[in-house]
């Protein structure tokens, strides 16, 4: 990271420092595709956003023309692959001390290839003061931002769009930080925002730091001073103050820094706590998002201030804080200036791979050592395709918690998890160089993704809270990230592709099999086949080492594999009561792997819910991640197999088999953020079942979700590990069938 | 026994607070705890709610005067209405109601004694004749002197005269010295010889406790210790009925933010309820008072008058109280704070935040230039003016919250603190626009006091 080069430590922050010398592609990314910028200056930092596009490489799938007569040749695979440029919007957000801000400026000039852009929105003290600087340097118009509607408008657009955001601080639990699920309304809540003016951050990092080695006890007059001892029968503990800094009324007396400091810091937390809690209770509100320089993510000031609300409120506010607080500010100003763009009718979703968490702030931490890692700091927002929302048949939205096991709380599982992502490290790696045979840089990215990953789980060792809720989910989707990021988008393109193209000749033979069977015999092995086709799991090292030393693996070697019933969660037979009744109307299916899974286990699945005359609606990825299938992918497979299948082919014709996208492009399944297309048809067709599928999907996330309609859950666990935390043993069967209560 | 004694440490536990919790404090709540559910209250809860205070209070005070005649009558309740005009027959059983000279009201506080006397003017030839000698010499002391040691003050203009108590003329003094003279207090009473006087100290405020057993053991003295929330109102309603010898007790600042405009108005509190009362000494309470015996401790907080002196010593080596007051009467609190005109060049209108509003207390003092221009007194000024905003701030917060747009201001924070209270008078004003009235009353920091000594007295 750029340090502060010439200038002597403790100089005013006045003073410009124009003798660093910034890493350019760490800090201002996608500078050359940058139209549009903001600027939010405090007293201290400046946050600096623009919007970029930028160029990924993505694999597209086409089927090939089918005219001509020689198609099902055995050599041939079902479908083309190629790799295309395409074009993503992104918002980036750097974050730097005031004394960068010429240096800061005149490398934005130097590289500033776009013209187009004529004004810059600008807010923060400071806007004021560095506007001539600012359109001098950049050549643009500084137009000026309200602070208050930039906080505000910033803090609404990370609530919505950054599901971890928002974190109480707990002392002395481990982890410290809690993050909060959003709730699907963000309205009301009430943001205190602690800045004004702080020009030095260095000094006030001291100043906190020797706050926190202080005895405010020695300098405030507490109950106990005018009482006399801790009085149980007053009720009120003797160590509250009653006047700060009471102690201090004295000539003859001297009192250390440390204390008085203590004593400060005490007396503004609970100050500001204080009328916090009454203009909340004046305005009914519950929550209390806290922001600001005063906060900056330090535990010191966090847990003041929530001790002060919990105080004053007795535990009826929430004292909140946010990840993102410092960029309030900045996206404001930008949202402000984009309105033409209408950027809140998009989702956006935090691109772990390009924003830095969280920084650790442990008060013990000395004060230049925390300069130093929080000299630059980003956040790299990716916009999304499509507007994401909450899936409809959520029972309660707000308490939905998609992961299953939260990582930050749970050490062991902590542990276990980045190691094993650490050791599945290296056949990532692998994977990526051999999905591009003709790249010639292919190795020098690959390993750029090695270190980019590897640093990413160190980071979350030491700071699990960075990205706020650490869980399985997150750990896959940063991996995803960050092979986006050296231009990996899908590294199982050609695995797929071959996966699909033999599955898809087994097609008939396995769907001919099951018509022979009597009613209930077949309602077994379509659920049998559901499983056995999630084996194929490129995700799961303990599958992945079996395909890649038995490439003659397959469905019916993996239906061996699998638990014996009675099934580690087993409700096999309520379904198949079930079944015996009335047909669902319309069934959801989120479907999980590429190949045997998707076709051989829920082709036939789908098709034998749509003979027995329900609607089928087959959710699968966006985008790639490992070896799921993609939406793409889906149609391509889907009118093959329409192609074989008359069930398939007619349903697909009358719309009563609809494949749609989820709008992710993760191993796992948020429901809360789901395509809205998605959720309008759930709708219109009034869908009754949801079917999730596959551990991604429904273990490590999901498992836990309550649904408003009836819903099954299966996977194969393929870790032993997991298996073992379930309970069970490698390739143990979770079949969860769920009813909701009337 | 039980239920009347749960309720009592119900009660007391409401007194100390200033950063306490706000707790409820309606007559009706106590009604409803189970103390008093076990002991059903005749004739609702605001007429006997004090009763149990009362019993503590005699009970405390019982060991000190023994089984004698005093202490049993004592044990009546007393009433104060109508003692001029009174029959003889009820002049004399005012008179056996009387506790026993010499009449003393305590608050000890955080920083401050406060301590009111009541002298005797209708002393009989005959009486004096039977008073002791050194009932007579505490007499002489007090009222012979305005000064008591290097720190004690009599502060003579704030005297009452020809006050009626429990049936006798006489008029009230009012003294105060810090709390750390404490110590030296009890020794002279010790050395004064004062329990041989069988008399009652009732003490308010923290001290009460802090100081029981040096009352006991050196003074030998029993303390009878009330809540300083039900004194300070007590006191408040009695002192406010009674007037400032033919004066208004209560009054308010008509154009607080113009030098020449600004005028003190007597303000007739004569439809007190609701009322908030904010009481600055040290730390700060919050009261909102609904009737007599209905009030509830809203909030504290403890950037009071405290903190004030305590951070003016800190910033300036001021030693007094009066010291810290004179020097921000000379400076300019605008060198220190950051104005919203120091950010936005001028009013932040979008807000309704005028440029002259304070946007960051001591904002410029991160500034070394400006550091180096500010006096003591623009420190002292800048201070003042951040603890009383403050204050003011919370106030205003929790007459909104509580709907009651009487605000009373006491606590000897206000003393001599003519900028305090017309900034507090304005600021309520400017943010309520107009909808809070800001009022004050001469005998600031005195009415724990008072309460104790209507307490001793047993007027309602």
């Amino acid at each position: 990271m750029a340090e502060c080069g010439a200038s002597g430590s403790g100089s005013s922050g006045d003073s410009l420092d124009k003798s660093i010398t910034l890493p350019p592609d760490e800090i201002f990314r996608n500078l050359e595709n940058a139209k549009r910028f903001a600027i939010d200056i405090g007293g201290s930092l400046t946050k600096l956003a623009y919007y970029s596009t930028v160029q990924h490489k993505v694999a597209k799938v086409r089927s090939f023309d089918h005219s001509g007569k020689d198609t099902e040749q055995d050599h041939e695979p079902p479908y083309e692959i190629s790799v295309q440029e395409e074009v993503t919007a992104r918002l980036h957000f750097v974050k730097f001390e005031n004394t960068y801000i010429e240096a800061c400026l005149d490398f934005i000039k130097d590289h500033l290839v776009n013209t187009e852009t004529k004004v810059i929105q600008a807010t923060g003290g400071g806007a004021y003061k560095f506007k001539d600087l600012i359109e001098e340097k950049l050549q643009l118009k500084v137009d000026k931002e309200d602070v208050m509607t930039c906080l505000i408008k910033g803090c609404n657009f990370v609530l919505k769009n950054i599901p971890h955001e928002a974190f109480v601080y707990q002392k002395d639990s481990d982890p410290e930080f809690r993050f909060q699920t959003n709730h699907p309304n963000i309205f009301p809540y009430l943001l205190v925002n602690i800045g004004s003016g702080v020009s030095i951050v260095k000094k006030f990092d001291e100043l906190l730091h020797l706050a926190s080695r202080g005895q405010h006890t020695n300098v405030d007059m507490l109950v106990q001073d005018i009482y006399g001892g801790a009085h149980e029968t007053l009720g009120l503990s003797g160590n509250l103050i009653a006047s700060s800094f009471g102690k201090s009324a004295t000539a003859d007396q001297e009192f250390s820094k440390e204390d008085m400091a203590k004593s400060l810091l005490h007396m503004i937390s609970n100050d500001i706590g204080q009328l916090a809690c009454l203009y909340a209770r004046l305005h009914c509100l519950d929550r209390v998002y806290f922001g600001g320089f005063f906060i900056r993510g330090h535990p010191v000031t966090m847990r003041t201030i929530t001790y002060s609300i919990n105080f004053f409120s007795k535990g009826e506010v929430q004292a909140l804080f946010l990840r993102h607080e410092g960029y309030l500010g900045a996206i404001g100003a930008f949202l402000k200036g984009a309105e033409q763009d209408n950027p809140n009718q998009y989702s956006w979703g935090e691109n772990y791979a390009g924003s830095s968490g969280l920084m650790s702030s442990s008060p013990e931490l000395c004060p230049t050592q925390r300069a130093r890692s929080g000299t630059f700091d980003l956040l790299e927002m990716d916009r999304l395709e499509r507007p994401l929302v909450n899936l409809p048949l959520l029972l309660d939205p707000s308490s939905y918690v998609p992961d299953t096991v939260d990582l930050t709380d749970d050490a062991l599982a902590r542990k276990y998890w980045l190691t094993c992502f650490e050791e599945a490290l290296d056949g990532v790696v692998k994977r990526a160089v051999a999905s591009q045979p003709g790249s010639v840089d292919a190795a020098e990215r690959a390993e750029k993704f090695r270190q980019k990953y590897w640093n990413k789980l160190q980071t979350l060792r030491h700071q699990p809270f960075a990205y706020g809720t650490l869980t399985v989910r997150s750990l896959l989707d940063t991996r995803e990230h960050c092979l986006n990021e050296f231009n990996f988008p899908d590294p199982y393109s050609k695995v797929k592709q071959k996966d699909n193209g033999v599955a898809l000749k087994c097609f008939q033979r396995v769907v001919s099999a099951l018509d022979a069977l009597d009613w209930e015999e077949r309602q077994l092995a379509l659920v049998k086949g559901l499983l056995a086709g999630n084996v194929f799991d490129w995700g799961a090292k303990a599958v992945s080492d079996v395909l890649e030393s038995d490439p003659q693996f397959g469905f019916e070697e993996a239906k061996k594999k699998l638990q014996e019933r009675p099934w580690l969660v087993d409700s096999y037979g309520k379904w198949l009561q079930r079944l015996k009744g009335p047909p669902h109307k319309c069934a959801l299916i989120f479907a999980d792997n590429s190949g045997v899974d998707v076709i051989l286990g829920v082709f036939p699945f789908v098709r034998e819910l749509l003979s027995r005359g329900t609607e089928v609606i087959l959710a699968c990825n966006s985008g790639p991640a490992l070896n799921d299938v993609t939406y793409s992918e889906s149609l391509i497979v889907a009118e093959r197999i329409a192609a074989m299948d008359p069930v398939i082919h007619s349903a697909l014709r009358e719309e009563r088999l609809l494949l749609v996208q989820t709008g992710s492009s993760s191993p796992c399944l948020d429901l809360s953020r789901l395509d809205k297309g998605l959720a309008v048809l759930v709708r219109e067709h009034g869908a009754d079942l949801v079917v999730i599928e596959g551990m991604g999907r429904a273990v490590h996330t999901n498992y836990h979700a309550a649904l408003c309609c009836e819903s099954l859950k299966l996977a194969v666990i393929k870790n032993s590990w997991l298996a073992e935390r379930l309970g069970g043993q490698l390739f143990s069967v979770i079949f969860k069938y769920e009813v909701p209560a009337e | 026994m039980g239920g009347w004694l749960g309720r009592q440490r119900w009660l007391l536990r409401m007194g100390a607070g200033w950063l306490a919790a706000p707790m409820e404090r309606h007559g009706r709540a106590a009604a409803t705890s189970a103390s008093s559910a076990r002991e059903p209250v005749p004739g609702g809860p605001d007429g006997r709610r004090r009763e149990p205070l009362r019993r503590r209070a005699n009970s405390a005070s019982a060991p000190a005067v023994g089984a004698s005649a005093e202490g049993v009558r004592r044990d009546r309740p007393g009433s104060y209405s109508g003692a001029t005009s009174a029959s003889r027959q009820r002049v004399e059983s005012l008179k056996k109601k009387r506790p026993l000279f010499p009449w003393f009201g305590l608050d000890i506080g955080g920083t401050l004694v406060k301590l009111v006397y009541f002298e005797p003017k209708d002393i009989t030839a005959e009486e004096e004749e039977e008073e002791v000698e050194s009932l007579k010499s505490i007499r002489k002391y007090l009222t012979s002197n305005v000064a008591y040691g290097s720190t004690g003050i009599r502060d003579v203009h704030l005297e009452l005269k020809d006050l009626t108590l429990c049936g006798r003329k006489g008029n009230l003094h009012f003294i105060r010295f810090p709390t750390h003279d404490m110590p030296a207090f009890i020794q002279m009473g010790r050395d004064k010889n004062f329990s041989s006087l069988h008399t009652v100290f009732c003490a308010t405020g923290g001290g009460a406790y802090k100081f029981e057993q040096d009352f006991l053991t050196i003074g030998d003295l029993q303390l009878c210790k009330l809540d300083e929330l039900d004194c300070l109102i007590k006191g408040i309603l009695y002192i406010d009925s009674v007037g400032f010898n033919g004066r208004s007790q209560c009054y308010y600042f008509e154009n607080p933010a113009d030098c020449e405009k600004c005028q003190k108005l007597p303000f007739d509190l004569k439809n007190p309820y609701p009322l908030l009362l904010v009481n600055i000494g040290s730390g700060v309470s919050i009261l909102a008072v609904y009737s007599k015996d209905n009030y509830k401790r809203v909030t504290g907080t403890s950037l009071g008058g405290g903190t004030f002196f305590g951070l003016c010593c800190l910033l300036t080596g001021c030693t007094t109280f009066e010291e810290a007051l004179e020097m921000a009467s000379r400076g300019d609190s605008t060198k220190v704070d950051k104005l919203v005109r120091d950010i936005y060049g001028g009013d932040y209108e979008r807000f309704g935040l005028p440029g002259w509003a304070v946007a960051s207390s001591f904002g410029n003092m991160m500034s070394k230039e400006k550091r180096e221009a500010v006096s003591k007194e623009d420190l002292a000024r800048a201070t003042l003016i951040t603890i009383t905003n403050n204050i003011g701030s919370i106030a205003r917060m929790c007459a909104l919250n509580e709907n009651i747009n009487q605000v009373v201001f006491v606590g000897n924070f206000l003393r001599i603190n003519t900028i305090a209270m017309r900034l507090l008078a304005y600021a309520l004003d400017y943010w309520s626009k107009g909808q809070l009235k800001a009022l004050f009353s001469e005998h600031e920091g005195y009415f724990g006091a008072v309460g104790a000594l209507l307490e001793l007295l047993k007027i309602p």
